[in-house]
């Protein structure tokens, strides 16, 4: 039988409410919903982006007209309760109007509190509570000045958002530094530096004394030392008090706020109350955390159902834009408490941590807070952190020394770690609502709410998207190569081993390949399988390669190409000069460019005459640089013990070396290495797939940089003392990655699968294994390292011209 | 009334590959398939004018080597989610020497 609920208060918690209880069960209430403000539910927290400019009204409101038509909810915007009779369960409205009720929920939200100075009552004294507030505050530009009195989390948020329009705004207060509340004096003081910074002006110790007027509008802020700060306007952000009137005229119990028990029942068992008005086991509320846990218990216990609400750990997050601030826990000093503190003064990074007995109890993070979330957990698990002591501070990617993959934090993460902290929303249930088919941010959010309310965890959201969808998570199909076929990469390379399949018509038959000859993405694949493990039986077929690999030259947007001969080591001779410039004249070329990889592009040639100028290049004693292939690029050198007055080894020499040892060699993907001369790495080794820094002692080899879309730093693989087991090392590990990686995987995507360790193992520590490895290198080098273009002059000249030509027929 | 034209023997065109014909009107793409079928096409994609003829042959499509658009050597239609037509001219296979029609590509020309 459907019964009567009146709500009164239409903002974030009641509207949670509501929300729980039509999806649970739309007949169990005839609603009807009362708001003091003409206005339906909107994001009160997303006021401020609204004050700012970067979000408009429309984009905050939670519940619109639609919303409540579909749902019969009946609405009385700008109307308030007159009283509430409980004997007979009737509340009359300001209009007069007088409604019967079977439940009622109070939602009616906090006042701010006025400061009572003489002068409160002047035209632009407001508070920063509603829209209303909030469009008085947009209407001020950069000819006014603005005073706001409350320096905690709501004044800096009006601040900012004033200063982003260009308003000139002081902030007053009283404490000796910002939001003491949540922040320590060295966080405050950082913050307090980026605000003014924004050209925000801070006052604080200040100690308003009066308001002065002209003609019955605010002129001035007047402190007790005798300053006057001149205004247009003047906010007051300094607390909010529950809204209890009602409550108290209806003679329900109200302490701070209406006394609600664990299932957010009053004194009056039909008469229930959320969010801000309530006080709860001698606790008031002003975040939004919370506020959704009451939502959801009351809506239970209108529904007849078992819930309690239980007070949570909670941890603020400010969303000022540019100011990176994270707070949770007790970190107050005191006896027995001990404090470790990280700072970084050149970036703006300051961490706190405070510990108690071995436990973590409280946290402060400025300006780098991506790892809030796991100090976060230590404190509400209150984990004996005594082991991780010394690095504690660093976070969870520097426990136990190695670092990690970013994504590897939020990987580590258990499924009840928080992500959404507004709406409670931990990583399992974003997981869940991945595997049930939200596959990006906006899906997730409208199943889940996370990152629906303040945004601050979206960054967060998407990296829990990005290590559920990428390969680092294991889902329980894993994707095949194409749609030819039903087997991964891993699968196909594994039967090509040990089926010994040494074609491509024998890996389709014994594949159950889909198609008669597979299509553009399985054939370059299978084609470089084939001949890595395979390299005497399986001819290169160059028709399973991409246009760049077939011709030998990079294809341009208009169909011509890129000749990119090599310069060995990045060193070259006017010689060779000369012939490039040649060249470059003899065939037009337009545009003559350097390469990041220390050579020269020749851009603009057309195919026909890629056999000749190759051929012109050959005669000057050049090769192919394979500017264009899945195989050696370049290796990037220093100057070394040649000339530079720091160099330790000859780092041009090794580089020359090595290039003359892998070029001509197909990868999985395109291999760059770097030589440095000293840890003052001018070749940039340390991004390179593999690189060198050489030392007083030798040369410290290391793996899986990268310097593109992702940006990586190499991992040391080990120190030799001499050159030939440098290379002999380099040429192992890279034959290891041509037997073992999937195709399209740069050496860190293999070594983030394989791991470090299991590379180690082989390549360094198992000295035999590396011998084989270097002999089966050799064994497909004496195939495939040889000049590409000289072949193609020799062989295939022909095959770059036209078949035919029918403009001379045509002219006939 | 139409008049093949002897091009070239089947063998000069790699199995899965191409090679160009030039006429007044552009280059056209003769394409031999695993299946030795020949086909003949503009030598443009119809999204920003490839050269169908350096793609990858599989079956009886090709991939335009710039930005992967599927095409049809026997329509000239482009595949999956994206639109568009290429220019097909009649070709053939008669003794192991491939015959294209003169009159169809000259009234082309003329056109």
């Amino acid at each position: 039988m459907t019964q009567k609920l009146i709500v009164i208060g239409a903002g974030m918690a009641t509207g949670r409410v509501l929300d729980h209880l039509i999806e649970q069960d739309p007949d169990a209430y005839d609603i009807t919903l009362f708001n003091a403000e003409p206005r339906g539910n909107y994001n009160r927290i997303m006021l401020s982006p609204v004050l700012s400019g970067d979000k408009s009204y429309a984009d905050i409101v939670i519940h619109d007209d639609d919303w409540y038509a579909a749902n019969n909810v009946n609405c009385r915007f700008g109307q308030s309760v007159a009283s509430i009779d409980r004997q007979v369960k009737t509340l009359t409205a300001a209009n007069g109007d007088v409604l019967a009720y079977d439940k009622l929920l109070f939602g009616t939200g906090s006042n701010p509190f006025m400061i009572p100075l003489p002068g409160h009552d002047l035209h632009g004294v407001i508070a920063y509570r509603d829209l209303d507030d909030t469009e008085r505050m947009m209407g001020l530009g950069p000819d006014n000045k603005c005073v706001v009195i409350g320096g905690g989390l709501l004044g800096l948020e009006a601040a900012a958002g004033m200063a982003a329009r260009g308003v000139d705004v002081t902030v007053v207060h009283i404490m000796g530094h910002l939001m003491e509340r949540q922040l320590d004096e060295a966080a405050g003081y950082l913050l307090r530096k980026a605000l003014v910074d924004k050209g925000i002006t801070i006052r604080c110790g200040a100690n308003s004394k009066e308001i002065l007027g002209q003609d019955g509008q605010v002129r001035a802020l007047l402190l007790d030392d005798g300053t006057e700060l001149p205004c247009d306007l003047l906010v007051m952000a300094v607390g909010i008090r529950p809204n209890v009137a009602l409550a108290q005229s209806a003679d329900i119990a109200v302490g701070r706020g209406i006394h609600v028990d664990d299932q957010m029942v009053t004194s009056d068992a039909d008469i229930l109350a959320v969010g801000e008005c309530v006080e709860h086991q001698g606790a008031i509320f002003g975040l939004v955390a919370p506020l959704y846990e009451q939502a959801k218990v009351a809506a239970k216990t209108l529904l007849g159902e078992p819930d309690a609400f239980v007070q949570k750990e909670l941890s603020t997050k400010l969303k000022v834009t540019g100011c990176d601030l994270f707070s949770a826990g007790d970190f107050a000093d005191g006896e027995g408490r001990e404090d470790i503190v990280f700072r970084d003064p050149a970036r703006g990074v300051y961490r706190r941590l405070v510990i108690e007995n071995d436990v973590l109890i409280g946290a402060v993070m400025y300006g780098d807070t991506s790892d809030s979330n796991w100090f976060f957990g230590l404190i509400k698990d209150k984990t004996d952190i005594s082991d991780m002591r010394d690095t504690l501070i660093f976070g969870p990617a520097y426990q136990g020394g190695t670092p990690l993959d970013p994504l590897a934090v939020v990987a580590a993460l258990p499924r009840d770690a928080e992500i959404c902290g507004c709406n409670g929303i931990c990583k399992g249930q974003i997981e869940d609502a991945i595997a049930g088919g939200a596959t990006d941010l906006g899906a997730v959010r409208a199943k889940t709410k996370a990152s629906g309310s303040c945004g601050t965890c979206t960054g967060l959201v998407e990296q829990v998207l990005a290590v559920t969808l990428g390969d680092e998570f294991v889902i329980p199909t894993a994707a095949s190569i194409c749609a030819c076929t039903d087997m991964t990469h891993e699968d196909v390379r594994r039967m090509i081993k040990s089926q010994e399949l040494k074609s491509m018509a024998a890996v389709w038959q014994e594949c159950g390949w889909k198609t008669s000859c597979g299509c553009h993405v399985c054939r370059p694949a299978l084609n470089f399988y084939l001949l890595a493990d395979w390299p005497l039986d399986y001819q290169d077929d160059p028709q399973s390669r991409f246009i760049n690999e077939r011709k030998h030259a990079n294809i341009q947007k208009d169909g011509t190409f890129s000749v990119v001969p090599r310069m060995w080591g990045g060193i070259t001779t006017p010689d060779e000069l000369r012939a490039i410039a040649d060249a470059a004249d003899k065939y037009m070329v337009p545009t003559v460019k350097v390469t990041g990889g220390q050579r020269i592009d020749l851009l603009g040639v057309k195919g026909e005459d890629l056999p000749d100028i190759w051929a012109d290049l050959n005669a000057a004693g050049m090769v192919s640089g394979h500017a264009y292939s899945k195989g050696l690029r370049t290796v990037k050198t220093c100057v070394g013990t040649d000339h530079c007055r720091f160099g330790t080894q000859d780092s041009t020499g090794l580089g020359i070396k090595l290039e003359k040892e892998l070029w001509g060699a197909w990868t999985p993907h395109k291999l760059k290495l770097g030589v440095s001369g000293c840890p003052r790495n001018c070749a940039e080794a340390t991004c390179k797939d593999i690189g060198v820094i050489c030392v007083d002692s030798g040369y410290q080899i290391s793996i899986g940089g990268a310097a593109g879309m992702d940006v990586r730093e190499t991992e040391l693989l080990a120190q030799v003392a001499t050159e030939q087991e440098a290379i002999a090392i380099i040429k192992a590990v890279t034959q290891s990655y041509r037997e073992n990686a999937k195709y399209l995987d740069r050496i860190y995507k293999w070594m983030n699968k394989v791991g470090l360790d299991w590379i180690k193992k082989r390549i360094v520590d198992d000295v035999d294994g590396r011998a084989a490895l270097v002999e089966r290198f050799e064994l497909s080098q004496s195939i495939y390292r040889h000049d590409p273009w000289a072949a193609h002059v020799n062989e295939k000249a022909h095959s770059y011209r036209p078949l035919a030509n029918l403009t001379l027929e045509a002219a006939e | 009334m139409s008049n093949w034209i002897d091009i070239a023997a089947l063998d000069d065109i790699p199995t899965r590959g191409a090679r160009l014909v030039k006429t007044a009107l552009g280059c056209v793409a003769v394409f031999r398939t695993g299946a030795d079928e020949v086909f003949a096409l503009d030598n443009a994609c119809p999204h920003k004018a490839g050269p169908l003829a350096e793609g990858i042959v599989h079956g009886t499509s090709v991939t335009c080597p710039l930005h992967n658009w599927v095409i049809s050597l026997e329509t000239g239609k482009v595949q999956g989610e994206d639109r568009g037509q290429v220019a097909t001219y009649p070709a053939r296979v008669t003794d192991g020497r491939i015959l294209l029609d003169r009159a169809f590509l000259l009234a082309r020309a003329a056109a």
